[in-house]
């Protein structure tokens, strides 16, 4: 859980719970972007991922190396790899019906 | 240098280790790097072979799996089978043991216990099951523990109440100070931990450096991030210099993520003291709720037992936590403790020590055994 893991903004989706779509590992995930508030998130920006959570902005070469470099720690990639596509975040206003 | 072939830029490597190894001279260093992350490159890359013998990395507790204590694995079991509950964890933990085995075999049991990626999707089963009191197993150091608190905002802003967390995050600096403090170990400089720093900024490290007179240099996960954090550390040391430095300015800024350390600040506060497994209690390195959060507080809405439970006697995770110990210096490891068997918890997290050598340690130490250290 303490490796980051590189995903790109596909699109932001929904400025009140602060969610983006982001694509990780070849899947598209929602992941919570409440985090980077401050650094005005744009589609095909590349951020580091923690537990649902973009943590920091990252550019492109860093998510590549970043990314090869997991993929070289195996097991460890691929645990949090399959976590990831078991995840699936929804808004938390779906919860009163918004 | 077969190691040395597999890097990404192969040249920049041996340039960087033949810094190490000039700057390194005859004298004798021991470096502790303080994240499983790092732990886990080194093995992963033969770093340490690739290193002049008379530098040695030491590793250090910067695994938040292998550093719960059996008791607290033993209060997440007793929420995990209080009647109704559906407890949520990291896959990472499931496997820890506590006194009376894992959470996996309370589940086995009958106990409703799901492994989720993130606390946003234990706040989604909650929401899902609005009948089903959902509590969420908290770990982690500052990486995780602001989207805990993101968490427990969203669950307060939108009333729901059948969600609560079991708060165990921990914080990084304390136990640096605790084995600074430690007469067992003499340690000329940190390689510093990636991830956590990028909440937490570089600034909290400034206490090694000014109050113990230690060299601290953050670092990358690349092998290149971690060779040329070595390089840094032995240039300070050389240069009579005793400062704070970021090799991983790509990523982690010195005053962190402002908005992270804000929702820290917010949500918790320092628990007096918490047990850490094999580094004993240590003031104010952990996390808890604040009182105003009392609602979503497991430990306040349920009865865990909270008692302090001996590690098991064939364990060395505490020596091997506090860098006192090679994993493969452990009496039972490979033998009785194995990834699929593990009796301490730095078998179990593949960020740890025992599980990071397991995997790729020993094959390396034989291929570099039969090479030589021909550099
Ligand atoms: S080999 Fe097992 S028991 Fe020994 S220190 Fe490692 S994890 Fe702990």
């Amino acid at each position: 859980m303490c490796l980051g893991i590189p995903g790109q903004v596909v699109e932001l989706l929904d400025s009140e719970n602060q969610l983006a779509k982001v694509e990780v590992t070849g899947v598209r995930r929602t992941i919570n972007v409440a985090l980077l508030e401050n650094e005005h998130l744009q589609e095909g920006d590349w951020v580091l991922i923690h537990v649902g959570f973009a943590l920091s902005k990252i550019d492109e070469a860093e998510a590549r190396l970043t990314l090869d470099a997991l993929k070289l720690v195996g097991q460890a990639y691929t645990d949090e790899a399959a976590a990831v596509r078991q995840s699936r975040i929804t808004p938390t206003t779906s919860a009163i019906g918004g | 240098m077969r190691f040395v072939d597999e890097y990404r830029d192969p040249a920049a490597a041996r340039t960087l280790i033949a810094r190490i190894h000039a700057l390194a001279g005859d004298d004798h260093f021991k470096f502790m790097e303080v994240c499983g992350g790092h732990t886990h490159t080194i093995y992963r890359h033969g770093i340490e072979h690739l290193l002049p013998s008379n530098v040695e990395m030491v590793h250090g507790p910067g695994c938040p799996v292998c550093v719960i204590p059996m008791g607290r694995v033993d209060d997440a079991i007793a929420l995990a089978e209080t009647p109704g509950v559906i407890f949520t964890s990291f896959a990472d933990m499931m496997r820890v043991p506590g006194s009376r085995g894992s959470l996996l075999e309370a589940k086995a049991r009958g106990a409703d216990v799901r492994f989720v990626y993130s606390p946003l999707d234990a706040l989604r089963i909650a929401m899902e099951h609005p009948d089903k009191p959902v509590v969420f197993f908290a770990v982690g150091f500052e990486t995780t523990a602001p989207s805990t608190g993101v968490t427990v905002l969203e669950a307060r802003a939108h009333a729901i109440d059948n969600f609560s967390v079991f708060c165990n995050h921990v914080t990084v600096v304390p136990p640096i100070k605790a084995i600074l403090e430690s007469p067992d170990l003499r340690l000329d400089g940190f390689v510093g931990p990636g991830h956590v720093s990028t909440v937490i900024g570089n600034r909290p490290y400034r206490l090694v450096s000014e109050v113990y007179g230690k060299p601290f240099v953050t670092a990358g996960f690349e092998p290149l991030d971690i060779l040329q954090a070595i390089a840094m550390l032995l240039a300070q040391i050389r240069e009579g210099r005793c400062e704070v430095e970021n090799q991983y300015t790509r990523v982690v800024r010195d005053e962190g993520n402002p908005r992270a350390l804000a929702v820290l600040e917010q949500v918790f506060e320092l628990r007096p003291d918490f047990e850490w497994r094999g580094l004993g209690s240590i003031s104010q390195s952990a996390l808890k709720l604040r009182a105003e959060f009392a609602s979503w507080d497991a430990e306040l809405l349920y009865e865990v037992p909270g008692v302090r439970v001996a590690d098991p006697k064939a364990c060395q995770c505490g020596e091997v936590l506090k860098g006192a110990l090679k994993p493969w210096e452990c009496k039972v490891f490979g033998t009785a403790c194995t990834p699929e068997t593990p009796i301490g918890t730095c078998m179990v997290s593949s960020e740890g020590a025992c599980a990071a050598y397991y995997n790729f340690g020993r094959l390396h130490r034989e291929t570099a055994a039969t090479m030589g250290r021909s550099a």
